[in-house]
């Protein structure tokens, strides 16, 4: 799976952006926006996802739930 | 009440009007000196209020012209804040990302973000067109701190482009220690830390977490490496020589007594200023604060603990809580001027020397008006009396009372007494005549702001609002108009004293006042 940003909520303060390790987030049309390649949970670098744990509005950097898990057991 | 001329004034004063010797100043700034001794209320005044008094010269020429650490200096010198910086590495309990945040300097997310090229042209255009505008500060609006590229990037093309004007930055200190060399190798002058509490219990209360090294902290874990790095932040930038103030925000319940001991932590290690604000909680801001009714202070706490904080070291009083994008004096705002619409059309002409002649200009125009307010004090030093009363003033600037009743957004107190005046807050009132003067709802406004003042100083005021004033006990006061503000005060308080003396008039008490709630934003 990937994370994905709740547009509605976002308020556009570019804290995740700088915060993913795989520069998986970037601005467009006013909000930011996750790319679902690039967003590996951030299993490999962190313990918890950098894009929730300074999101400033809760519930706004969720899983997408639209994609495969990233790491497939096995 | 204190001298506040400068080397710079003396020497270049000369070719004004006004006849200041320097021998005549020189006995100013000699009589001040003992303003440190006089016990509580004669040190506050040192720093913030005044001239040099006994601040070591460097220190004198760091804060003559900023208009945040010089009360003084608010009157003349404006500022301005760019807002580079829209990341934010904590939660408070009295901010919401979504919306303005009016403590914290948020302008929130309808206002224009620039990026560090935008923010230098801004700063250029502005610069050109009001000369007298000495300091630029990043604020936020979030933590400038928890966006470095952007804010450091800002201060270097600003120091080559106009190298005279001083870079100062505000932040929550989370991430302080890890700036500490890159702000000095980048000249910032003047650093604000806000801190709003020493004991991570009562921080618990106010920060649901932090965002560190990879991880969002929460609770007591959360307040403790908050107020440690905070503190280390602050000591490492007094060891540079780096001025540092400290803003708290007083939350009635939760930390206004707790803030006494704030105080004393901050100037153990070396704090040159402390800023304590009203906290500002509507329930419209939709903060956790607003939402759980949590109220923010009277003028009257508010004053009362500035007070009791005074005795331990400098007090700022007029503070604004300016948003993230203001320009301009102090209590004004002039961002809507300077768009990046508009600045992109500007011809900007950055014109140093032109700058240098206006502020030298400025600087004799704070001579002349001390001089004036030495000399009326003179004339009351017989007087002797224990009332000490406020008033209000109406002043676009400059020290004088120069603004219409009905334009003010917000009025100046001064507490009066045999001492002298001395400037000791500021009432919003924004915007009492937007709906003419038959607003009742807006006059009402006006009178609870200033509900503990015993007169309103103003250069012009209508019948009406006169009559209305006079029913609540205030007195409007008008004879003075564009004169020297606290020279004209002690004319007046001679008068009272006067009044009272004589039997003519009782002194009474007044009551308590309301603090406006809301950020300065511009008038439509
Ligand atoms: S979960 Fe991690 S990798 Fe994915 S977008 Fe968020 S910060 Fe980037
Ligand atoms: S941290 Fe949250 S609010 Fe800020 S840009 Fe990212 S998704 Fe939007
Ligand atoms: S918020 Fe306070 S300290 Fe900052 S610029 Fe405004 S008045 Fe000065």
């Amino acid at each position: 799976m990937t994370y994905k940003i709740v547009a509605s909520q976002c308020t556009s303060c570019s804290a995740c952006e700088a915060e993913c390790p795989n520069v998986a987030i970037s601005e467009k049309g006013g909000t930011f926006v996750i790319n679902p390649k690039k967003c590996t949970e951030c299993i490999g670098y962190f313990d918890v996802p950098q894009c929730v744990a300074v999101c400033p509005v809760d519930n706004t950097c969720v899983i997408d739930t639209a994609y495969p898990r990233y790491q497939v057991a096995g | 009440m204190h001298a506040s001329t400068t080397q710079d004034g003396v020497s270049q004063g000369g070719t004004g009007g006004h006849l200041v010797t320097i021998d005549a100043v020189m006995q100013q700034v000699a009589e001040h000196k003992g303003c440190g001794t006089q016990g509580g209320s004669g040190k506050a005044s040192c720093g913030s209020a005044a001239g040099q008094g006994d601040l070591p010269t460097e220190i004198w020429e760091k804060v003559k012209n900023h208009p945040c650490y010089s009360e003084e200096a608010h009157h003349h010198y404006a500022r301005m804040h760019v807002a580079v910086a829209p990341a934010c590495n904590i939660q408070c309990n009295y901010c919401n990302r979504k919306y303005d945040c009016a403590n914290e300097s948020r302008p929130g997310v309808v206002s224009e973000r620039l990026a560090p090229e935008q923010a230098a042209r801004k700063v250029l255009a502005v610069a050109s067109t009001i000369p007298q505008m000495t300091v630029l500060g990043i604020a936020g609006p979030g933590d400038p701190l928890a966006n470095p590229a952007k804010t450091f990037k800002t201060f270097e093309l600003i120091s080559q482009t106009a190298p005279d004007i001083k870079l100062c930055l505000s932040t929550n200190g989370l991430a302080l220690p890890d700036h500490v060399d890159t702000i000095a190798r980048y000249n910032v002058d003047h650093v604000t830390i806000t801190i709003n509490m020493v004991d991570p219990e009562i921080g618990a209360k106010i920060y649901p977490w932090v965002y560190w090294n990879h991880k969002r902290y929460t609770g007591v874990e959360a307040a403790r490496l908050l107020t440690e790095r905070q503190l280390r932040g602050l000591e490492m930038l007094t060891e540079r020589g780096i001025l540092c103030k400290v803003n708290s925000v007083m939350i009635p319940g939760v930390n206004d007594r707790h803030l006494v001991e704030v105080n004393r932590a901050v100037k153990s290690r070396g704090a040159f200023l402390h800023n304590i604000m009203p906290l500002i909680s509507a329930p419209e801001h939709g903060t956790v604060f607003g939402l759980t009714g949590q109220r923010g202070p009277t003028a009257q706490e508010l004053k009362a603990l500035q007070d009791d904080c005074e005795g331990e070291m400098n007090m700022m009083r007029h503070c604004r809580q300016c948003r993230a994008d203001a320009v301009g004096l102090l209590g004004e705002d002039r961002s809507a001027e300077f768009t990046t619409e508009k600045i992109m059309e500007m011809e900007v002409d950055y014109d140093l020397e032109g700058r240098q002649a206006y502020q030298a200009r400025v600087e004799e125009e704070r001579v002349a008006k001390v001089a004036a307010k030495q000399e009326e004090l003179a004339t009351l030093a017989g007087a002797r009396s224990d009332i000490t009363l406020l008033v209000a003033v109406a002043t676009k600037g400059s020290g004088l009372i120069n603004e219409h009743f009905g334009h003010a957004k917000e009025f100046q107190v001064y507490e009066l007494s045999t001492a002298g005046a001395k400037f000791v807050g500021h009432r919003r009132v924004d915007l009492y005549c937007q709906g003419g003067f038959g607003d009742e709802d807006g006059l009402q406004t006006v009178i609870r702001a200033i509900n503990d003042c015993h007169a309103v100083f103003v250069a012009k005021i209508g019948g009406c609002p006169k009559a209305d004033l006079l029913g609540a006990g205030i007195e409007p006061v008008d004879q003075y108009a564009h004169e020297f503000i606290e020279k004209s005060a002690i004319a007046w308080f001679k008068g009272y004293l006067g009044k009272v003396a004589a039997g003519e008039l009782v002194h009474t008490p007044r009551g308590d006042a309301a603090i406006r709630q809301g950020a300065l934003i511009v008038a439509a």
